[in-house]
């Protein structure tokens, strides 16, 4: 079976029948910016037989393809490919969410809408309406509030109901024995044509509380786990060799330890094997989070994600799918990932404490005035409004709207936050992980040495690189710009897998590669820091380029000012010692260790948790996504791999170590002022309780506090903007000041 | 008297009618996709016209 066909099975597999024979498949393509994109994508995908309709969407980037079953399914990644979009399957799993911010935001509509028309007629009771007038009022306010009860009430009434049937308490318990009394007590009283009704702090009780449930959703981090991409690291199945000779496509449940199967280039190893045929180079970056790929030969031992880039190889199985690396990983992530549970909410720490102090105070405020007078009109209406006047709308915008509000300063700043919590542990760290290879430097080779090789030379080597796909050839193409680089009449190219590119020019042979291989010179070892490719023509050496993977420009300063702030930094890599040595070394002798597996590297985070350290991990790869999930809270840069972004809290867009520091003072202005939303809160119920219960308090004083409570704490939250701000401009005049990327190594 | 209960029946008939229509623009999606709305209206429909003038 070829490559295309399991492509098509991969396909078929990641999507899902929406109606008689028509399936839908979600692609995320992350090039998508413009409408020129989507026109192209969506007229070209169209164009494809069986296609019935396809519709881009610009804000989440990806591509909703509805197409009939025929014998195979139609080559969507490859068409994209060709459109020029790099596309991949996207799990569809996303509906559940989105439908509870619809649910979340019709409840807030109607509420908003009853809230307004109700104070619409308060406004005119309060003016001083006549007593029929006012019995009007009351009546179609009670015939508007009566939906609102019912459709926006529910969130918070399911919620309080499952917590008391499970036999706790929380926020949602006092909100709906106010709402339900307050409303039950209003209408008792326009029947009976009482002076008072409570319609209007009902329902805008219920709109206010509505904005912070929404805000907190909005932040809230998406259930979205790394785990499920860890998992499609490991293809669905692979060509597994029959006895006679022949291969057929086998699920992966079904290899088993001794099958022997074929990996073609470009694809990913399926379980941990032994290589038996043909020769390769291997990405490991899944293992070690090194870009740079090792050369692999017959014998070698590979594991399971690994990507084979060059040449085709046969694998004979060692593990099955349970157990190959792939699965360990995924085992280590859920443990991590179960484990950060425990983190508790400040908003939720404070209602703990706030729901009981709310019950009993209303309970008293009845029973004393229940005792004082007799009345259990008067003290059921002093008692409702100890409730509506304690009501938790400041309480409960207090850290949302912050929260949003840090969000949208630090999404202008590139920084993408996953979740509210995330910004609360962040404020509360003491120590920082950096990772190494694409975190503190750029991850992929620069070459060092231009100026010391002759520039014709330099042209015919990087000429000949740019027909190969090695991150070697890369960045040796790249030091000559196209329209300089010789152009050949001849395709004599021939990649050697593990060895490096041949070609024949006017009857020479060159060769760009391995020493050993593209000179008669022997390999030598000795050098640690960076790596050598050798260019040789005929066997003699003509130059000797090195690579090294250089520092990011703004990684010293990054850590220099988290250091300023009493944070004791430390460098995890996957890397060899030397070159990681070397950076911790630039970067003024900062604690590292090197050789990490991802195993170790999380272990590592386990204990300095144990030890009562709160710890942020930065890191990018694959091989980080345990250690990202398992500790206190995490970031990843943008151009991390897909499963270290989906494990970190947080992703900052421009690859630039400041948005460290920019995102940990963030957080540490943010849960300042949240502290300051919840003082005010608990200050302005220390004055209103007291009020209440003494019986001061009529509708139109409720509503009054209500609101100028609720706009207190938003007015306050949005100070963070302003500082934030200040932030930005020196971000701005950073940034401008370096731009070339430092290089560390200086034998140039 | 009358006045005033029909004006505010009326007010109240007209918010429930912009209500309706919010609750039906959020339930066909027109809220999914902000930016990929704006971007659309730069796209020109008669394509296919103007290739076939071509």
């Amino acid at each position: 079976m070829n490559q295309t066909d399991t492509a098509g099975e991969e396909l078929l597999l990641a999507s899902r029948e929406i109606d008689d024979d028509l399936f839908q498949t979600v692609l995320s393509a992350p090039g998508i910016k413009c409408a020129g994109c989507i026109d192209k994508i969506e007229s070209g995908i169209t164009k494809i037989p069986n296609v019935v309709r396809t519709r881009v969407n610009l804000s989440t980037k990806r591509v909703t393809v509805d197409w009939k079953k025929s014998n195979n399914a139609p080559p969507l990644i490859d068409a994209l490919g060709q459109l020029g979009f790099q596309a991949h399957l996207s799990n569809c799993d996303t509906k559940p969410s989105d439908n509870e911010l619809r649910t979340l935001i019709r409840a807030l509509a109607v509420a908003g809408f009853g809230a307004a028309n109700i104070m619409m007629l308060s406004v005119g009771v309060w003016a001083g309406a006549d007593e029929e007038t006012r019995t009007l009022f009351h009546w179609i306010s009670a015939f508007i509030a009566l939906p609102v009860m019912v459709f926006s009430g529910k969130i918070f009434f399911s919620s309080a109901w499952s917590a008391l049937k499970s036999g706790g308490t929380n926020m949602d318990v006092p909100i709906s024995a106010g709402v339900i009394i307050t409303f039950t007590m209003s209408l008792y009283d326009t029947i009976t044509g009482g002076q008072h009704a409570y319609f209007d702090a009902a329902t805008s009780l219920l709109f206010f509380l509505l904005i912070g449930r929404t805000l907190d959703y909005v932040v809230r981090a998406r259930a979205h786990s790394a785990i499920d991409g860890l998992r499609k690291l490991a293809p669905e199945g692979a060509a597994v060799i029959q006895p006679d000779g022949s291969t057929r496509y086998s699920p992966i449940e079904q290899i088993q330890p001794g099958m022997e199967m074929r990996i073609p280039a470009g694809a990913r190893i399926p379980v941990n094997g032994t290589i038996t045929d043909g020769r390769s180079d291997i990405d490991h970056s899944v293992i070690n989070g090194e870009s740079e790929p090792r050369s692999t030969h017959i014998g070698d031992t590979v594991l399971a994600g690994a990507l084979n880039l060059t040449g085709p190889i046969v694998i004979k199985a060692s593990s099955t799918s349970n157990t190959s690396f792939i699965s360990d990983m995924i085992r280590l992530m859920e443990s991590a990932e179960t484990s950060r549970h425990g983190y508790q909410r400040i908003a939720d720490r404070v209602s703990k404490l706030y729901t009981p102090v709310v019950h009993i105070g209303a309970v008293l405020a009845f029973l004393l005035w229940f005792l004082i007078d007799g009345n259990a009109h008067h003290a059921l209406t002093v008692a409702v409004s100890v409730l509506i006047i304690t009501c938790p709308c400041a309480l409960g915008l207090a850290t949302p709207m912050v929260q949003v509000i840090a969000a949208q300063r630090l999404y202008r700043n590139g920084i993408l936050i996953k979740g509210g919590t995330a910004l609360e542990k962040l404020a509360d760290i003491d120590s920082v992980i950096f990772d190494k290879t694409g975190t503190l430097t750029e991850g992929s080779p620069h070459l060092t040495n231009c100026g010391t090789v002759d520039e014709r030379t330099l042209r015919l080597a990087a000429s000949i690189a740019a027909h190969s796909s090695h991150p070697y050839s890369k960045a040796l193409a790249q030091s000559i710009p196209p329209p300089m680089q010789v152009q050949f009449k001849t395709n004599q190219f021939t990649e050697h897998p593990g060895d490096g590119i041949e070609s024949k020019i006017d009857g020479a042979v060159y060769r760009l590669g391995r020493a050993g291989w593209a000179s008669g010179d022997a390999e030598s070892r000795d050098h640690k820091h960076y790596s050598t490719v050798i260019f040789g023509v005929s066997g003699r050496t003509l130059a000797t380029f090195k690579f090294i993977d250089g520092l990011k420009p703004s990684a010293s300063d990054a850590l220099k000012e988290l250091k300023n702030n009493n944070l004791s930094i430390e460098i995890l890599s996957g890397d060899r010692k030397g070159p990681v040595a070397e950076v911790a070394a630039l970067l003024g002798g900062v604690p590292y260790f090197a050789n990490l597996r991802p195993q170790a590297k999380l272990a590592h985070i386990t204990k300095q948790a144990a030890r009562g350290h709160k710890v942020l991990m930065v890191g990018d790869g694959i091989n980080d996504a345990p250690a990202l999930a398992g500790a206190y809270v995490s970031m990843a840069p943008g151009n991390a791999a897909d499963i270290g972004r989906t494990a970190a809290d947080i992703i900052f867009l421009n690859n630039g170590l400041e948005a460290v520091t920019t995102t940990y003072l963030t957080a540490r202005n943010a849960k300042t002022l949240i502290r300051q939303n919840i003082a005010f809160a608990i200050l302005y119920n220390g004055v209103a309780i007291p009020l209440a219960f003494l019986g001061f308090i009529t509708p139109l004083i409720a509503a009054i506090a209500m609101s100028t409570s609720s706009i207190v704490v938003v007015l306050n939250s949005l100070r963070l903007g302003m500082g934030e701000q200040k932030q930005l401009v020196k971000t701005i005049k950073n940034k401008n000041v370096a731009r070339t990327p430092t290089q560390y190594h200086g034998a140039a | 008297m009358i006045v005033i209960a029909l004006l505010v029946l009326v007010s109240i008939i007209l918010g429930a009618a912009s209500l309706a229509l919010f609750l039906w623009t959020l339930r066909i999606g027109q809220y999914d996709d902000l930016d990929g709305a704006a971007e659309r209206i730069l796209i020109d429909e008669n394509e296919t016209d103007t290739t076939q003038n071509n």
